[in-house]
């Protein structure tokens, strides 16, 4: 295959950060939006290119004779060696699943970039501040989230991985001047960092067992007779796995290596995908534009974490602990983000909270995932959601975007009854709902019903839990939709015009977001990505028991939110009184950030850190000054000495001379 | 009785010690110069001795005699110098009182 | 004499001493000032050049462009020179913060004195990198530390008397145990009855030092010149005098002078006395372990801008010294990469700190904020240079600091799977948490000094970047991009100095 492709993928988003980022301050706004969003535009097909010549060229890297998916290096250059083995590569790495998000996240980025071009300015068209930094850090941020999907090895992940921290964390603080985006780019990216930490140090333990940072040694065997070429494979991990048990520190705190190296990277994916109890930054990050929640809060970047562990999927696969350590991690994440989307008054919260939900979905369904149940359902489930859930949120938020932008607020107090007003937000909206809810034939539905399907495989309580959350989640949705939407007429404030429907460009993204989130569930997705290459028929394992159950649930959940919300009344206050302290603790978001300004302000700063000043003043600064004011104190004692009387000094002398010829005399006698 | 060498030493000992005496008591610069001038003549008186009693063929004790004397004269023309500017600066020549070089 | 390349990092420096000396007005002095430290990059770059040609024709030798002129022969003092990849890029590094530093430092007051004192010290400091004598090497060393006293006290702000002299008598505490090293070293290089020397190629060949005596002067020699490289509990000096310290003091001091510190510890104690440092490595391993830490804490919670960035200097060059200390190629390339690294990005912040203190006339961030929107050229070099520190990739920090922990750990794991205890093991995971720590001091200085509301309304009125400001920056930020997009080129340069005889005397 031809490098030029690729290596323009990366290229042209890479080199219109630095061109938007020099000289965009020189251009008008609009040149520097469409540039921007033709460079994305351009990324778009050749990614679009990519992905349907790997899939449907049959070409023999893709594919091979029996029709399974193969790994392909498109390249591999050296980037940085540590030692003979131990080698950072910067390559282009295409199998199903980063074909798929090549896919994904350049379809959501130009999404991004055209809606911007409306959102970003005023009702009266004008543009807002730093509308060309916005565009240069949106291609930073695409540019970094392609080389991290296309990463060849762990070390090159952790690079971009770095990246989209550090865009996303320009992005959030984008609107700089608002003190609250600023801390809350400052928050989202310590978080995440302190989550790095535990990526780099299990990049390190793993690393350092293996000899080797390349995905394509970790979890795949190389295919005879064709370079670059391999197909993921359990034998190169249970080869991995006897170099951990033969190894002379197989455990360690009763875990072995291997096991701490994957939960340590998975702590990684715990942070950027905001896991508990990492999850505190994703909420506040909805400080940053609402494109840029769309983009990088809601479909690429905060799935890094999940798309990790799919990337390192046979490894996972051989300790079951950590596997169990996903599921549980992911099933608590998804209850607790349901429940306080319930409560959220702000609509970035709910959708917030509700991604954090949804990608706790795609990681339970990861972590249940066995290739002897239903032939790995589980992970061409979790991906399946990731596609799907990235078009649908993304069209959630843009929509959401819409509403801000109409209203001015994020507050949805302020918005009810605007379906009459803005016709096309409404209908996406609801198409929106409806996918994430589940209900057939939108994409949503396919893509839980087959990890609910995976969770049935794997044991009956997660199947019960996932489905008690997929019903929260049909409930909170609708109770954001028909608050937004129903509940009471619109009233305008005075000398405000009426809310309306917004430019082609912002509504162009929403039609055709909603229009791939209508049809995107037919995608036969077995037969383009599972776990280990080997297409199957999904349908052959699709249970209509599951199914509908989980029609049932959803339908259940939009009926109770009916009921509650669609026109004014008194039941959610009567709901509310019923059950104060756990209404109180669900708005609150069970006082996670509470626990945590606690630990960092109180404990961190205001204890180790202040005493640790205090020490350093006081203790080393203090023995240094000691040292001086020692040698002070000395030379003033004996000064006196210098008296300035000369007779004083002969007197002396002479003491002195007659002393020593006294001892001289005493030792020769 | 034969004149020896302790004839000569004892008196430029007495004469030594009656300098550092002078050169330690008293207070006036003028006294204490005279005291040094006798601290060196006893020193002269001594070199000339021992030349003449220990070495009496060499005359380098003799030389040296007549050197320091030179070199006392142009000595104490310089203090002389420097006590007077030191008298015009501070109208006193108490070496109690000229102590400003301490600490 | 003349034909050595090497020799002209040391008559360039002269050359230009005369050249201020002789200018009669402030023009004169920026022009020989700035065409003179142009002509010692040039110079580094053709040595860079040359170096690389000779190394891929296949010389092997540890030191390259070696030539010894007698200076004084019955000490067999010698002016001896030569270079590996180090030193080059240690003279690369000093030539560009001088260049910088000379643009930084473009509106001083009293700039005849000035510039000569600077350059005085930078001819020390291209005098240390270039010796392979010993004796040499520690009198440019005291050349490069003389003049930061003046330096401080006469253009340094705030307490510059104190900080000043507690810079000068701790450094020089140091050089005294670094004296009374060198000459026990020189007293045995040799084994019996070969003439003694202070050339450290002949002396690491001869490998004479007794053990017990290595165990002595060992200890001597790593905390003189750790006393440099601030380590910790030595380290005091460098917050007070980073903080009194002009600007383009501040950029060569923290920039080069704390990278001779652990250069030396690498040339002469690591790479003389490699029994004592396998033996006694766990001490400072502790204390240069505290340091990357206890440097970041610290670095939390102080308010002004020079403070904030001497702990953070106190960190990264505790980060140097340890991982010289982990006696692993990866891990001491990962320290040499770091020197270029922080000596860049620091160079960068001292110069961007001192810009905008030259505009608000405070560093206390409580006093300020919202620099972005009054200043925006300052404030992207100033978030660039924090995000260079905490180690983003692309920019240097990241790829000196995985070096670093790769290497750390290779070391730390050997050690503990060959029951050898996990001390290297621990104080490697406990120096990565310091990637953390850093983003929150960094984040921190930029939320309250950069973004956010404008806090004095009086500052609206300031500018932007001049244009020399604007070259100085500029300069820094493309070299520190260039290490972190082309790392694996530094890091040739580096690893073919790491000669295969330490390595064979380390048993590793």
């Amino acid at each position: 295959m031809d490098v030029t492709v690729p290596i323009l993928i990366l290229a042209i988003p890479l080199f219109m950060f630095i061109f938007l980022g020099l000289l965009g301050m020189k251009m008008t706004h609009k040149l520097a939006g469409t540039l921007g969003t033709l460079g994305m535009g351009t990324v778009l097909v050749l990614s679009y290119y990519t992905a349907f010549n790997y899939f449907f060229s049959g070409a023999p890297e893709f594919v091979n004779a029996a029709g399974d998916r193969l790994q392909f290096l498109v390249f591999d250059q050296t980037w940085l060696q540590f030692t003979e083995s131990l080698v950072i590569k910067l390559g282009f790495l295409l199998d199903p699943i980063s074909a798929m998000m090549l896919v994904v996240i350049t379809t959501i980025s130009f999404m991004v970039h055209l809606y911007s071009l409306g959102y970003m300015r005023d009702h009266h068209g004008v543009y807002e501040h730093g509308f060309q930094r916005f565009y240069a850090f949106l291609s930073l941020f695409s540019f970094s989230m392609l080389g991290l999907v296309v990463a060849t090895n762990i070390f090159q992940m952790y690079i971009f991985w770095e990246l989209v921290g550090a865009s996303s964390y320009l992005l959030i603080g984008f609107y700089y001047t608002k003190p609250s985006a600023v801390s809350a780019s400052k928050k989202a990216f310590i978080v995440t960092r302190f989550a790095d930490l535990g990526f780099l140090i299990g990049i390190l333990v793993l690393s350092y067992y293996t000899g080797t940072f390349n995905f394509t040694e970790l979890t795949s065997i190389p295919v005879e007779g064709m370079a670059g070429v391999s197909q993921v494979n359990l034998d190169t991990a249970a080869s991995i796995r006897s170099i951990f048990e033969n190894s002379a520190a197989p455990t360690f705190m009763g875990a072995s290596v291997l096991t701490w190296a994957l939960v340590l990277i998975f702590m990684g994916g715990m942070g950027k995908s905001a896991m508990m109890p990492l999850h505190i930054w994703l909420p506040d990050a909805m400080e940053g534009p609402t494109p840029v929640s769309a983009l990088i809060h809601a479909a690429t970047m905060v799935v890094a974490g999940v798309y990790l562990v799919a990337r390192l999927f046979p490894l996972y696969l051989m300790e079951n602990s950590s596997m169990v350590i996903i599921t549980v991690v992911g099933a608590i994440t998804a209850f607790y983000a349901a429940v306080v989307a319930c409560t959220q008054i702000d609509i970035k919260r709910v959708l917030a909270f509700s991604t954090i939900s949804q990608i706790a979905f795609m990681m339970v369904s990861l972590g249940v995932a066995r290739p002897e149940v239903h032939e790995g359902l589980g992970y061409m489930a979790s991906m399946f959601h990731l596609f799907t859930h990235a078009m649908f949120k993304a069209l959630l938020f843009l929509g959401a975007g819409a509403l801000i932008h109409a209203i001015g607020s994020n507050d949805y107090t302020a918005m009810h009854g605007l379906r009459k007003h803005m016709p096309i937000t409404h209908i996406t909206f609801l198409i929106g709902c409806l996918a994430i809810a589940g209900i057939i034939p939108f994409s949503g539905f396919f893509s839980k019903d087959e990890i609910l399907s995976a969770c049935m495989g794997y044991d009956w309580v997660a199947y019960l839990w996932m489905s008690m959350v997929a019903g929260l989640t049909a409930f909170y949705m609708f109770r954001l939709y028909f608050l937004i939407f129903w509940w009471k007429e619109h009233k305008t404030p005075e000398g405000h015009h009426a809310p309306h429907d917004q430019p082609w460009t912002m509504s162009l993204p929403l039609i055709i977001l909603a229009a791939i989130s209508c049809v995107a569930g037919f995608i036969p997705f077995g037969k383009l990505v599972s776990w280990n290459g080997v297409p199957y028929d999904f349908m052959a394992h699709f249970n209509w028991g599951v199914a509908a159950v989980s029609l049932a649930v959803a339908i259940a959940g939009i009926a109770l939110a009916w009921v509650m919300y669609k026109k004014e009344n008194s039941l959610p206050e009567k709901f509310r009184n019923a059950m104060p302290s756990l209404w109180k603790w669900s708005f609150h978001r069970f006082y996670w950030d509470e626990l945590y300004m606690f630990i960092t302000h109180k404990i961190i700063f205001g204890i180790v850190c202040r005493s640790l000043a205090w020490f350093d003043r006081h203790i080393i600064d203090g023995t240094m000054d000691a040292f001086a004011t020692v040698t002070n104190k000395t030379s003033n004692a004996i000064k006196t000495l210098q008296s300035g009387q000369i007779q004083m000094y002969v007197w002396w002398y002479l003491m002195g001379a007659l002393a020593l010829g006294v001892i001289t005399i005493v030792c020769l006698l | 009785m034969e004149i020896t060498a302790i004839y000569y030493l004892i008196p430029a000992l007495i004469m030594f010690c009656c300098g550092v005496y002078g050169f330690i008591t008293r207070k006036n610069m003028i006294a204490m110069l005279i005291s040094l001038e006798l601290m060196l003549n006893a020193v002269d008186v001594n070199f000339v001795v021992f030349n003449r009693f220990l070495f009496p063929g060499q005359m380098e004790g003799m030389f040296f005699t007549l050197f320091a004397i030179a070199i006392a004269a142009a000595e104490t023309a310089i203090a002389i110098a420097i006590i007077i500017n030191i008298f015009r600066a501070a109208r006193n020549i108490d070496v109690r009182s000229l102590n400003e070089m301490k600490f | 004499m003349f034909s050595n390349i090497l020799i002209y990092f040391v008559i360039i420096p002269l050359l230009m001493l005369a050249g201020v000396a002789l200018s009669r007005n402030v023009r004169q002095i920026r022009a020989v000032a700035v065409v003179g430290s142009l002509a010692l990059t040039v110079l580094s770059v053709v040595l860079l050049l040359d170096y690389i040609g000779l190394r891929k024709a296949g010389e092997t030798a540890p030191m390259l462009f070696t030539d010894s002129w007698t200076w004084f022969a019955p000490l067999h003092i010698n002016l001896a020179v030569g270079v590996d990849g180090i030193s080059i890029a240690m003279l690369l590094l000093s030539s560009i913060i001088l260049l910088t530093g000379s643009f930084a430092s473009w509106k001083i007051d009293n700039p005849k004195a000035f510039f000569l004192w600077l350059i005085l010290l930078s001819t020390g400091v291209f005098g240390f990198f270039i010796s392979i004598d010993l004796f040499t090497m520690f009198m440019f060393y005291e050349v490069a530390l003389i003049p930061m006293y003046l330096l401080i006290g006469v253009w340094g702000s705030g307490r510059k008397n104190y900080s000043a002299m507690k810079l000068t008598l701790m450094l020089m505490g140091g050089s005294a145990f670094l004296m009374l090293g060198l000459i026990g070293i020189y007293y045995h290089s040799a084994p019996e009855g070969a003439p003694l020397t202070w050339n450290i190629v002949e002396i690491a060949n001869h490998n004479a030092i007794p053990h017990g005596w290595q165990t002595f002067l060992f200890p001597m020699t790593f905390v003189g010149f750790g006393v440099l490289g601030a380590m910790f509990p030595f380290h005091t000096w460098s917050p007070d005098g980073h903080a009194s310290a002009p600007t383009a003091v501040s950029m060569l001091h923290a920039g080069v002078l704390m990278k001779l510190g652990g250069y030396g510890c690498f040339r002469v104690a690591i790479y003389l006395m490699p029994q004592a440092a396998q033996e006694l490595s766990f001490i400072f391993l502790i204390l240069t372990g505290i340091s990357v830490v206890y440097g970041a804490f610290c670095a939390c919670v102080k308010t002004d801008l020079k403070y904030i960035n001497a702990y953070s200097s106190v960190s990264h060059c505790g980060l140097v010294l340890f991982a010289i200390l982990m006696l692993n190629t990866t891990a001491m390339t990962g320290a040499i990469m770091q020197m270029l690294s922080h000596g860049l990005m620091t160079a960068l912040f001292f110069a961007l700190i001192g810009m905008i203190y030259g505009r608000t006339h405070t560093r206390e961030i409580t006093q300020m904020g919202g620099m972005m929107q009054i200043m925006p050229y300052l404030s992207v070099c100033y978030v660039i240079a924090g995000m260079a520190s905490l180690g983003l990739p692309g920019l240097s920090g990241f790829v000196a600091e995985m070096t670093i922990f790769v290497g750390s750990f290779q070391a730390g794991m050997a050690d503990y799977l060959g029951g050898e205890g996990s001390l290297r093991l621990v104080f490697t995971i406990v120096a990565c948490t310091s990637i953390v720590i850093t983003a929150v001091y960094i984040l921190r200085v930029v939320g309250k000094l950069l973004l956010g509301p404008v806090y004095d309304e009086h500052h609206r009125t300031l500018t932007d970047a001049t244009w020399w400001e604007r070259v100085s920056t500029a300069t820094l930020i493309i070299c520190v991009a260039a290490i972190g997009c082309f790392p694996n080129f530094f890091e040739g340069l580096i690893q073919t100095t790491f000669s295969p005889e330490i390595f064979a005397v380390l048993g590793k």
